[in-house]
């Protein structure tokens, strides 16, 4: 791995050297078969949460191609996928959702070998283990057990590692509590801490019942009160329990508020509403921005992980297939790698992000140090000052500690309804 | 048709094609629809697709456990009580207030000009898009908010109130905000038929103005009531996006139920939650024009 990596830089060197600048490099990597003929613009489906339209723009000057983004939720991409399998031509969409869109057939296995990084995408992905070797927590469903499918047009997903792969990776995250550090005043070191008496009335989750359940089971498990076999599969009973807990301490006021949309996780917060709540890194940016102290806090019993990966839909065929690989090869490529590892998601191939991003962003952001600059966003807002540390440390720390991922499960309809139950109550 | 054709002389058969355009998109965009709704509502389905069938599992699913009180309502009944609440509840409001909005601008504010004005004033909750409306309520009815702070600076309270948001007043506030102009115009329009003199003729005969407003005004708006109850009713049952914010997501509510199930795709059990809640609907819809025969009243 690490020889491919330095091979890639001195190639990339060459390019850059002989070319002058990192984008006429690109263009030269991956501009081959599509500047010639027509334009192509391709429907990306996706929640596009962490696409701006840098992107776009960057990607017409490296590779001629276009974009079109179909922007909606992530149910939606689902059911999208299920239902209008040709209204895109490609589809970024998160591993949780692959036991319901691997069977119905209306996605092709991604062909590994035309994709150029596909030895530097990060173990995590294809082995369940840090780059360091950390073995990752793999309860739900983990990437790493719905990697590779039985054959390009396979319906199940297959035990060993095939030509074929369900997502090509693309963006990840470890998810964890958001709190309000100033209104709190102590330290905050537990799932359980959600629950906690003391924040009744100020605390809140999600009502998005397959990623709040895994929070709920989090706060369970943290709080004593069982350990799951696997939280990403409850049985019937466990998803009993789990939600007779939630039950009653909603009944009691411990919470303030469900939240379904990222907007109103931040209203929430900066408001100061709430001070404790499920959450997710960018809503934690956007608190900060209006200048309030926002922290995404590490907790000992680890994170609740998620992934996303693109998907070609059975119906992209030829020339615009071809088109669809080129745009993913630029996308591993790095400049996207770094844009998002600078939104504090994770890129799926580091080495090439790497190159993008200076030294002390690279070791503010996946080394855990201390920022000697400020630290700025894709957008050019201020993020940290010098001095300041990245919330729950290195990706080797954030990564290596996630305990479970955001799954679908066998109970999925018993669950949705026990969720509605507790909602109703 | 015969009542009809009796009634509005004009309606020429000949004329009839006229209704058609509008008979058209009736078909396709609401009677087509509906049917396969109903259809799908009895069809078998996986995660990940939907499998022609006819069964009746998705209803009994909905109604288990409803009958027997053992573990309290069940999660179906719970969702329509509160549903029906917040509808009952806002059809009230809506109406004293549409009511007597609508009078003052019908008997009061003579200049037509004037009226417009103020008609376009009743329609400033309809300016912003709906999302912007809900989270402005924040700043308002917060824990920090205007309305606290301003009640903490008077010394009328100490802590802040809590259920000024995320609770059902924060829902019936909202409801009613949006809605009232639904009764508004309705009630306003049978106002302006009414024959001016006839309300001059019961004030000449020594009626009071509640007596007025007792014996002449309401009958003659009944249709006006009937049509603004009928929009606040219907736009109620159904709604879920503000019973969901306001609500803080913690209130049940019919529609989020349906909601829900489309996103995990579980169409064919929110097709049947859908049929029912129309069924019901409908049956107060019916309940509510028998009280007044909106046909003959027009």
């Amino acid at each position: 791995m690490y020889n491919k990596k330095s091979s890639n830089l001195s190639r990339r060197r060459m390019l850059k050297l002989s070319a002058g600048t990192a984008a006429a490099a690109t263009s030269i990597l991956y501009a081959p078969n599509v500047i010639a003929s027509d334009p192509i613009t391709l429907r990306y489906l996706g929640t596009a949460v962490s696409m701006g339209d840098e992107v776009q723009k960057k990607l017409f000057e490296d590779t001629g191609l276009k974009v079109q983004f179909i922007a909606v939720t992530t149910d939606e991409v689902t059911k999208r996928v299920l239902t209008q399998p040709n209204s895109f031509d490609l589809v970024d969409t998160e591993y949780f959702s692959l036991p319901k869109l691997v069977p119905s057939g209306n996605i092709l296995g991604m062909d590994t070998t035309r994709i150029k990084e596909w030895g530097n995408v990060t173990s995590i992905f294809t082995r369940g283990i840090t780059p360091k070797g950390k073995k990752v927590g793999l309860q739900g469903t983990a990437p790493s057990k719905v990697m590779y499918l039985d054959g390009a047009t396979g319906k199940s997903f297959a035990n060993d590692v095939t030509q074929y792969a369900t997502l090509i990776p693309t963006i990840y995250n470890a998810d964890t509590l958001g709190i309000r550090p100033d209104l709190i005043g102590r330290p905050i070191n537990s799932w359980a801490e959600l629950l906690n008496p003391e924040f009744k009335g100020k605390a809140a989750t999600l009502n998005i019942p397959s990623i709040g359940i895994m929070d709920a089971a989090m706060v369970v498990e943290a709080m004593g009160e069982y350990t799951y076999p696997d939280k990403g599969n409850m049985t019937k009973a466990e998803i009993d329990l789990t939600m007779k807990i939630f039950t009653e301490a909603k009944k009691s006021g411990q919470f303030r508020a469900f939240w379904t949309d990222f907007n109103e996780s931040v209203n929430l917060m900066a408001s100061g509403e709430v001070v404790i709540q499920s959450m997710w890194s960018p809503a934690i940016t956007a608190v900060k921005s209006q200048g309030k102290q926002c922290v995404y806090q590490p907790l000992k019993e680890g994170y609740r992980a998620w992934a996303a990966g693109f998907a070609l839909p059975k119906t992209t065929k030829g020339k615009t297939a071809d088109a669809v690989y080129d745009f993913i090869n630029w996308y591993m490529s790095g400049w996207v790698g770094a844009y998002l590892n600078r939104q504090g998601y994770y890129s799926a191939v580091l080495p090439t992000a790497k190159e993008y991003m200076s030294p002390d962003e690279w070791g503010f952001w996946m080394e855990g140090k201390a920022a000697k600059g400020d630290i700025l966003s894709p957008t050019g807002d201020k993020l940290a000052s010098a001095g300041e540390l990245r919330d729950g440390g290195s990706y080797e720390d954030r990564m290596g500690g996630v305990a479970c991922w955001n799954a679908t499960m066998d109970e999925n309809k018993y669950m949705v309804r026990k969720w509605n139950e507790m909602v109703a109550s | 048709m015969d009542i009809m054709a009796k009634k509005y002389k004009f309606l020429e058969p000949r004329l009839s094609w006229l209704a058609f355009p509008f008979a058209l998109i009736f078909v396709v965009y609401f009677v087509a629809p509906l049917i396969l709704t109903i259809i799908v509502s009895f069809w078998d389905y996986t995660e990940y697709s939907i499998i022609p069938d006819f069964i009746l599992d998705n209803y009994l699913y909905i109604f288990e456990g409803c009958f027997s009180l053992e573990n309290g309502l069940c999660l179906t009944f719970k969702t329509y009580l509160s549903t029906l609440f917040f509808c009952l509840f806002t059809w009230a409001v809506t109406l004293i207030l549409g009511f007597s909005v609508a009078y003052f601008l019908a008997f009061y504010v003579k200049s037509t000009p004037l009226q417009v004005a103020l008609f376009l004033i009743c329609t400033i909750p309809f300016w912003t898009s709906n999302v912007i409306r809900m989270v402005s309520w924040i700043p308002l009815l917060g824990r920090n908010g205007l309305v606290n702070d301003f009640m903490i600076s008077l010394g009328v309270i100490e802590q802040p109130i809590e259920w000024l948001l995320y609770s059902s007043f924060s829902v019936i506030l909202a409801l009613v905000h949006l809605y009232t102009l639904f009764m508004i115009v309705p009630i306003f329009n049978s106002m302006l038929r009414i024959d001016e003199e006839i309300i001059e003729a019961a004030y000449d005969a020594g009626a009071s103005q509640l007596q007025i407003i007792k014996n002449i005004v309401i009958p003659l708006c009944k249709p006006g009531i009937i049509i603004g109850s009928i929009f606040v009713v219907t736009v109620v049952m159904g709604d879920f996006l503000t019973i969901g914010i306001m609500g803080g997501q913690q209130l049940a509510s019919v529609g989020k139920i349906i909601n829900t199930e489309m996103n995990y795709l579980q169409l064919p059990g929110a097709a049947a939650n859908s049929v029912i809640l129309l069924v019901i609907t409908i049956l107060v819809v019916f309940i509510m024009t028998k009280v007044i025969d909106i046909r003959k009243e027009l």
